[in-house]
């Protein structure tokens, strides 16, 4: 058999590649190569389009080998109408959706072509000028299930709490979901757009707004990529002063999630608790930034804030309090059998629902998929400081519960490492001009997932296209994939237990 | 249950008590920024980041962040600071507090934001801050509420479905509007699908600043506009956040 020439060019985390080394082959070679590569184990990082002529658009597509730890990088020209790549590959769907919105091309033969985020298209070739998408903005097409004692349950997007708008269409027999659809784009502001405007620092600022709760990840992505553009090399220190903001960030989060959990199952002392620890996290965050959140920290060519040795020893012992006082909550909370029955065998996805979609961060860990930027395709300090990968098998609340108390422990582990041994160097070097008409993907295994920044640039050395794939993207669909058959009083704890991101969603 | 009751008593008493406590923040916490050496020494703190590069330091003009957290006001233009604190802003008629008696009851709506602003407010209900002992709360419906706190920047999707929830509460009606977005559109100002705060059509009570602003200083500006916060109470907070 004549090896063909892969259709993909070789590329690592913030490793870029010159945009005339990724080959360029027909629609048709590209959907192929990237159906194989799938069926082969890789899975698909980044799909996107940006207009190429002004009648055309550049697809490119980065696929991912998360046990060799590679990646590779294919494109196409495509018209205004293609064969849908989600036809033979459903790891797809939701990126074509998006290019369908975005470029305004119609991906023929889609399962399901439905607006993502209802907006009007803001990367369409100029001389387009035709209908603006191949779908009706205004008209979402809920699917509907008929039957005697069907009937249909409409939520949000306004929310009986203080939550993120998104809506929600059940279908129910009783109190049994058949099936739940889930229609967002309500916190859409043009993020993307903003990133490719000239004006890189307040593109920072937006980079620190994509999800507010993932300040760290998507700025350290941000910088990851402009950096690799820019062959700017950090020092070891900064590098460890990211890792350490990234764990922080994730301290916060999950240990929020799990007094979240506890409040939906109606256990007050840990939901008290764990919502205090969670402060605690962050509040180490803004010792070290000036800001809860960490906004600020995190700037090309490092961080804007030095840990000085008082403050690192100061941290040290805040962490090591963490810990001691996470210890008996989290026992209190594992351990109660109310709160385990409430947990157990809820909100199931499956590991091959994992593998087919192509779902990341602890829901597809939960479901015993190994699978995690830092282990997969380490960069920075994680390629010194190795956090080993927690899985959980079950798939279910309860999993993805236990996975997030395993890796608070782990990140407390990797914070107390870093702390007391902070590498030498400038906490910040210079960042300078980005390199004309080249490609980098930038990974970062945020609390939630794989973060994912792609970038291009044109023959000037600007921002010519600007990809944001925030783990929510993938992984709304399995949230609507793990309700059918739980009950409709089981969805605030089963949405509790994914805590997707509407606004990293909606961009 | 031992264990239950052993956890709860190795917590102690963790909520701040707020107003009167001396609130100390780590040393780089970016509250207020001050303004120096410029002949018109006004900031405008609603579309303010508060990011560390607005402290500049040139020999036109200084501006340098405070720890002073107390952000809020019952105007827009009274979030123009003139180089000194705001001030308290003043509280709702006699009648209307009257008429909420104790309570606050409020309907959050996220109208295009990052959910920064959010988790904050959700914070203020925490065990540290805990709001609900000064008797506000976040309830599941425009028809039980008093008024509602808007977050984000009202973007393009969510402009027709915040003022449906603002016409389903019931007159009077408090409008509350919290973090940089809903004062100017924050970070996306700008962009053509992210909108530029709360619209016109929509009276604003309150307008408490930052991105996002920190749970004490929504505390502050709801104390105030409940009058619930003396002067005296407001201690000085005059220190300067340390630069990068």
């Amino acid at each position: 058999m004549n090896a063909p020439v892969s259709p993909f060019a070789r590329l690592g985390n913030r490793r870029t590649v010159r945009l005339d080394q990724i080959p360029e082959s027909t629609i048709e070679t590209f959907r192929a190569a990237i159906a194989t590569a799938v069926d082969e184990g890789w899975r698909i990082v980044s799909l996107f389009g940006t207009p190429e002529t002004a009648t055309s658009v550049r697809l490119i597509a980065v696929v991912a080998d998360d046990e060799r730890g590679q990646l590779g990088a294919a494109s196409t020209v495509v018209g205004e109408r293609y064969p849908a790549i989600a036809g033979v590959c459903t790891q797809a769907s939701v990126f074509e959706r998006e290019i369908a919105e975005q470029c305004g091309v119609s991906p023929e033969g889609h399962p399901r072509l439905t607006p993502l985020r209802r907006h009007p298209p803001d990367h369409r070739p100029s001389n387009w000028t035709g209908s603006p998408a191949p779908f009706q903005r205004d008209a979402y097409p809920f699917s509907r299930l008929e039957g005697d004692e069907v009937h249909e349950v409409a939520v949000g997007p306004v929310h009986a709490g203080i939550i993120e708008p998104g809506h929600f269409r059940f279908q129910a027999h009783g109190e049994e979901v058949l099936s739940l659809e889930i229609m967002l784009g309500y916190q859409h502001r043009g993020v993307e757009r903003l990133l490719e405007g000239r004006d890189a620092p307040r593109a920072m600022l937006v980079a620190e707004s994509v999800a507010g709760d993932s300040v760290i990840a998507h700025a350290n992505a941000y910088c990851g990529a402009l950096e690799a553009l820019a062959r700017c090399h950090k020092s070891a220190r900064a590098q460890s002063i990211r890792g350490i903001a990234l764990e922080f960030e994730r301290l916060a989060n999950h240990v929020g999630d799990l007094g979240a959990l506890a409040g939906d199952v109606a256990y007050q002392p840990a939901a008290a608790f764990f919502g205090r620890l969670r402060g605690d996290c962050l509040n180490m965050l803004m010792t070290l930034s000036g800001n809860r959140f960490g906004r600020g920290l995190i700037r090309p060519g490092g961080a804007a804030f030095d840990i000085p040795q008082a403050m690192a020893l100061d941290l040290l012992a805040r962490t090591r309090r963490l810990e001691r006082e996470l210890q008996p909550v989290a026992e209190l909370f594992f351990g109660a059998a109310s709160v385990q029955s409430r947990l157990e065998g809820v909100g199931v996805v499956t590991h091959d629902a994992c593998i087919e979609h192509g779902f990341v961060g602890p829901v597809a860990r939960a479901s015993e998929v190994h699978r995690d930027v830092r282990h997969d395709h380490p960069f920075g300090v994680f390629r010194f400081a190795q956090i080993p990968v927690a899985t959980a098998w079950g798939g279910d609340v309860y999993a993805r519960a236990l996975i997030r108390w395993i890796e608070i422990q782990r990140s407390l582990e990797f914070v107390r490492e870093q702390l007391g041994a902070l590498p030498a160097g400038d906490a910040r070097v210079p960042c300078d001009a980005l390199r004309p008409s080249e490609l980098v993907v930038a990974m970062e295994e945020g609390w939630r997932g794989e973060v994912v920044h792609t970038v291009l640039t044109d023959e000037r050395g600007h921002i010519r296209r600007h990809k944001v794939t925030d783990p929510s993207l993938r992984n709304w669909t399995a949230l609507a994939l793990a309700m059918p058959g739980n009950q409709i009083s089981d969805f605030p704890l089963c949405n509790k237990s994914f805590n997707l991101s509407y606004a990293g969603h909606d961009l | 249950m031992f264990d239950l009751l052993r956890t709860r008593l190795a917590q102690g008493r963790q909520t701040v008590a707020f107003p009167s406590d001396a609130i100390t923040f780590p040393e780089r916490f970016r509250g207020r920024p001050i303004v120096e050496r410029d002949g018109h020494a006004a900031l405008d703190l609603g579309p303010c980041l508060f990011a560390p590069e607005d402290a500049t330091d040139t020999p036109e003009r200084r501006v340098a962040f405070t720890h002073d957290y107390r952000l809020s006001s019952r105007t827009r233009d009274g979030l123009v600071s003139n180089g000194g604190p705001l001030d308290i802003p003043t509280p709702l008629d006699q009648a209307m507090r009257k008429l909420l008696g104790r309570s606050l009851r409020l309907r959050s709506v996220v109208a295009g934001s990052c959910n920064g602003c959010e988790a904050e407010l959700t914070a203020a209900s925490n065990v540290v801050f805990d709001m609900a002992r000064f008797g506000v709360q976040f309830v599941a419906s425009p028809r039980h509420a008093d008024g509602i706190v808007i977050t984000g920047s009202v973007n393009a999707n969510m402009r027709d479905a915040l003022e449906r929830t603002y016409a389903a509460v019931p007159d009077p009606r408090i409008v509350i509007a919290v973090g940089a977005c809903a004062a100017s559109g924050g970070p996306f100002r700008g962009s053509d699908q992210a909108g530029t705060g709360v619209p016109q059509s929509i009276p604003v009570d309150l307008w408490i600043a930052g991105c996002p602003p920190h749970p004490l200083t929504i505390l502050d500006g709801l104390l105030g506009l409940l009058g619930r916060i003396e002067r005296g109470d407001r201690h000085p907070v005059p220190a300067v956040a340390a630069e990068p």
